[in-house]
């Protein structure tokens, strides 16, 4: 059989006979790596365009078409030290990046509206105490107008836009007085200059519309960066499936480019991209990143293969099936639905500030009004008394309080190796006060170690690493990786269900089942301690010995379970896997609280029950099997290990080997959640230190631009300390 | 007071000219990677040594 790569899906015409694809680079961190590479890519011949993207870790590449084959620009970087593989914009990361762009849009028009609006005021402002004629007033304030109206109706159309969604739900959120406030302040100030008064509000309407955009852009910006990093690592796992393109031809071409009726090639070692029903075959599978079980599972012809599943001893033919067909899936899909509309209940701090605060606002404001008629006032002088109470209260400060915090936060945790998916997400993992965690892929590394390398001279291990890499079984490939093998021995043969062999200096060596390199006799002793684990004997000439293959502990998993319980979080283990593999993690950890044989929708109850005890829970976890559980949780974290299904609905995820971005994180949201409430009564002081001010009715329009800038300046600084964190574990 | 006829038009203009300036940056791509152009503006920027070594 012929296997061919086939990246035909990911190239697009960039015009003019040119073809473009855009590639994901891992390790890609400073000036140094993007010469090498765009030098390194650009000496191909027929190559028009090489150029990396420093912030969101790609490289773009265009060539004539029909000359190249993109495998090479692939087998290229990997020459200069890079892993890269193609990827494909998701449509919600491009989504993501038009609504940065439309942001930075308004807030170039917002920022240029304000400084010219400005240099307009300042001398109104400086004319008013001496001598400037009414005519250069009226005339510049006609000016300002004809600047601040178009760019604020520019400008505000993300604020406008979503009131209006608001007010249309009958809800309110910040963006209401926010837009009630500029609306009025510019009506007010047109209908003013109509009347040759001395005041007009054009530069505080419009200036604060730049300092909130300036809070929305950063908001938006730390999103757009959450995406495309999740994206770049969704390629670089670089999913790929063996294709049938032809009875006896296979192209392994991206999981992308499969669909349902299909029939893909699954080999011993890989593990299954795509969900799908076995046609021919027969093999044991290991279901652990699906369900929690370690043990393995038989599969046969009928039986269904989910994603994730790793396929150990024989070879599979499998048609991929829809989605829907699965039972499996089908039901943990119901179940996630379920709990995610559970979860949107959740009201966000900003929204229950704002529904505090607008009706507090315009009550003041009408308080204000029929105060003044009372009093003797005008009604013309009275409505512009409460006019200038929106205004000086508009939540400028109030809009900076929390997405300033957010952003900072979000940084701080990235480079701490947990990313975002959901904005709202640090307050809740703030909350958090329970700990549940899966067993399997969460507080054990995914992959397989050989847990006795210690006790095997160093010679002896190296050798079985060598012959390992001439079999395709998962725990050999790992004792390969963990003897850092790299040249396979020549003449090495594979006994299928058995074992591999090779003959060394006239010596034989063996490596499988005990029974096959004649060691059963030393299983006894290690099967006793390690109930987990899988046992494979390797024997040159008479010298035998066994190793235990399991997947390990995470490495800081005993220290973050440690931190976690010095700062009052309670700790349970949930799990799918049978009793003896955890009550083993269990007891490791000292965890007292641990169930076994968890279903699904047992999860789910245990999390209810938690609920009602009024606990706020944390869930971390992989499997496939802990989506649905994942998403009715308070808050919930993956490993970027876990299935596809778990990532997507986990509200962030951690990389890397280590459990400490678990502690990090919940360090990091909890210093967040207190500076974004510090900011919020920042926000609330400066109110009331202005709103008496305004009601007194001397506020001028340089008293409230001063007062805007002052606060705002003053939550952003104090947002910025959001980004020293301690050493936690 | 009659230079007013000129200087505001022409700080019209000037603010103007600044904000197509922003737009057509922001539409040419050059706020998609601020990582990267920070360091490209410090890089060297002789040609590439392409086929030197070779030609020897």
């Amino acid at each position: 059989m012929q296997v061919t790569r086939d990246f035909s899906h990911y190239i697009r015409s960039a015009g003019e006979g040119l073809q473009h694809i855009d590639l994901a680079v891992e390790g890609v961190h400073c000036a140094g790596c993007m010469a090498k590479i765009e030098r390194g890519l650009s000496s191909i011949p027929d190559v028009t365009l090489a150029r990396v993207n420093l912030t969101d870790r790609r490289v773009a590449l265009e060539w004539k078409a029909g000359t190249l084959d993109p495998g090479r620009f692939i087998d290229r970087l990997e020459e200069l030290g890079y892993k890269a593989y193609p990827f494909e914009t998701e449509s919600a990361e491009e989504a993501e990046v038009a609504e940065s762009r439309f942001l930075l849009r308004c807030l170039g028009v917002a920022a240029f509206a304000t400084m010219n609006v400005m240099m307009l005021s300042i001398p109104v402002w400086s004319g008013n105490v001496s001598d400037m004629l009414p005519e250069q007033r009226d005339f510049f304030h006609w000016l300002s107008a004809l600047i601040a109206l178009p760019a604020a109706a520019y400008a505000g159309q993300p604020f406008f836009r979503s009131a209006w969604r608001a007010l249309s739900a009958k809800t309110t959120n910040m963006d209401v007085p926010i837009s009630i406030g500029v609306i009025l302040a510019l009506g007010m100030s047109v209908v003013e200059t109509f009347h040759h008064a001395e005041h007009a509000y054009f530069d505080a309407a419009i200036m604060l519309l730049t300092f909130l955009l300036v809070g929305r852009f950063l908001d938006q910006s730390m999103r757009r960066r959450t995406r495309a990093v999740a994206g770049n690592l969704a390629a670089l796992k670089a999913e790929t499936a063996a294709k049938f393109i032809g009875p006896d031809e296979i192209s392994q071409v991206p999981v992308a480019a499969i669909h349902p009726g299909d029939i893909v090639l699954l080999r011993p070692g890989e593990r299954c991209a795509v969900d799908g029903t076995v046609i021919e075959g027969r093999s044991e599978i290991d279901q652990s990143l699906i369900t929690g079980e370690t043990l393995y599972v038989t599969a046969e012809q009928g039986a269904p293969v989910y994603a994730g599943s790793m396929n150990i001893s024989g070879t599979l033919r499998v048609r991929v099936s829809a989605a829907s067909e699965a039972t499996l899936l089908a039901e943990i899909t119901r179940l996630l639905d379920h709990a995610l509309a559970a979860r949107s209940r959740y009201m966000r701090l900003a929204d229950r500030a704002s529904r505090l605060y607008a009706p507090v606002v315009h009550a003041t404001a009408l308080l204000t009004i029929l105060g003044w008629v009372i009093a003797g006032a005008g009604w013309h002088d009275a409505i512009v008394t409460g006019v200038a109470v929106l205004i000086i209260t508009c939540p400028c400060a109030l809009g900076l309080a929390i997405p300033t915090v957010q952003t900072v936060a979000a940084g701080a945790m990235f480079r701490a190796g947990v990313l975002l998916n959901a904005g709202d997400a640090i307050e809740r993992l703030a909350e958090a006060d329970h700990v549940i965690f899966d067993k399997t892929g969460t507080l054990t590394l995914p992959d397989l170690e050989v847990m006795n390398a210690a006790d095997i001279p160093a010679d002896i291990f190296e050798l079985a690493g060598r012959l390992a890499l001439s079999s395709h079984h998962p725990v050999a490939a790992a004792v390969a990786q963990a003897a850092g093998a790299r040249s396979p021995i020549v003449g090495a043969v594979e006994e299928a269900g058995q074992g591999v062999r090779a003959t060394v200096d006239g010596v034989e060596i063996r490596l499988g089942r005990p029974s096959f390199c004649g060691a059963e006799g030393l299983v006894g002793l290690a099967d006793d301690l390690d109930p987990e684990a899988s046992i494979v004997a390797f024997s040159k000439g008479s010298e035998k010995f066994i190793l235990s293959v399991r997947q390990g502990l995470r490495p800081d998993a005993q220290a973050v379970i440690a931190a976690l319980k010095a700062r009052g979080i309670g700790i349970e283990i949930l799990s799918g896997d049978r009793e003896p593999a955890v009550k083993a993690a269990a007891h490791a950890l000292s965890i007292p609280e641990w169930r076994a044989g968890v279903t699904p929708a047992d999860k789910i109850a245990r999390i209810e029950e938690l609920k009602r005890r009024g606990m706020k829970v944390l869930m971390v976890g992989d499997g496939m099997n802990d989506a649905p559980s994942l998403a009715a949780a308070h808050v919930s974290m993956s490993p970027i290990s876990a299935a596809h299904l778990s990532q997507a609905t986990a509200d962030l995820v951690f990389l890397g080997r280590p459990l400490a971005p678990v502690v990090a994180a919940i360090d990091a949201s909890r210093k967040a959640l207190h500076l974004m409430r510090q900011n919020l009564w920042l926000a609330v002081g400066y109110n009331v230190l202005a709103v008496p001010v305004a009601i007194s009715g001397v506020v001028t329009p340089l008293i409230a631009a001063a007062a805007m800038s002052g606060s705002s300046i003053l939550v952003m600084l104090n947002s910025l300390r959001a980004r020293t964190s301690r050493e936690i574990v | 007071m009659e230079i007013l006829v000129i200087l505001v038009p022409l700080a019209l203009m000037l603010g103007l000219a600044g904000l197509g300036g922003f737009l057509w940056s922001l539409r040419s791509g050059q706020y998609d990677d601020l990582d990267g152009a920070a360091w490209r503006a410090i890089a060297d920027d002789d040609p590439p040594p392409q086929e030197a070594p070779v030609k020897r």
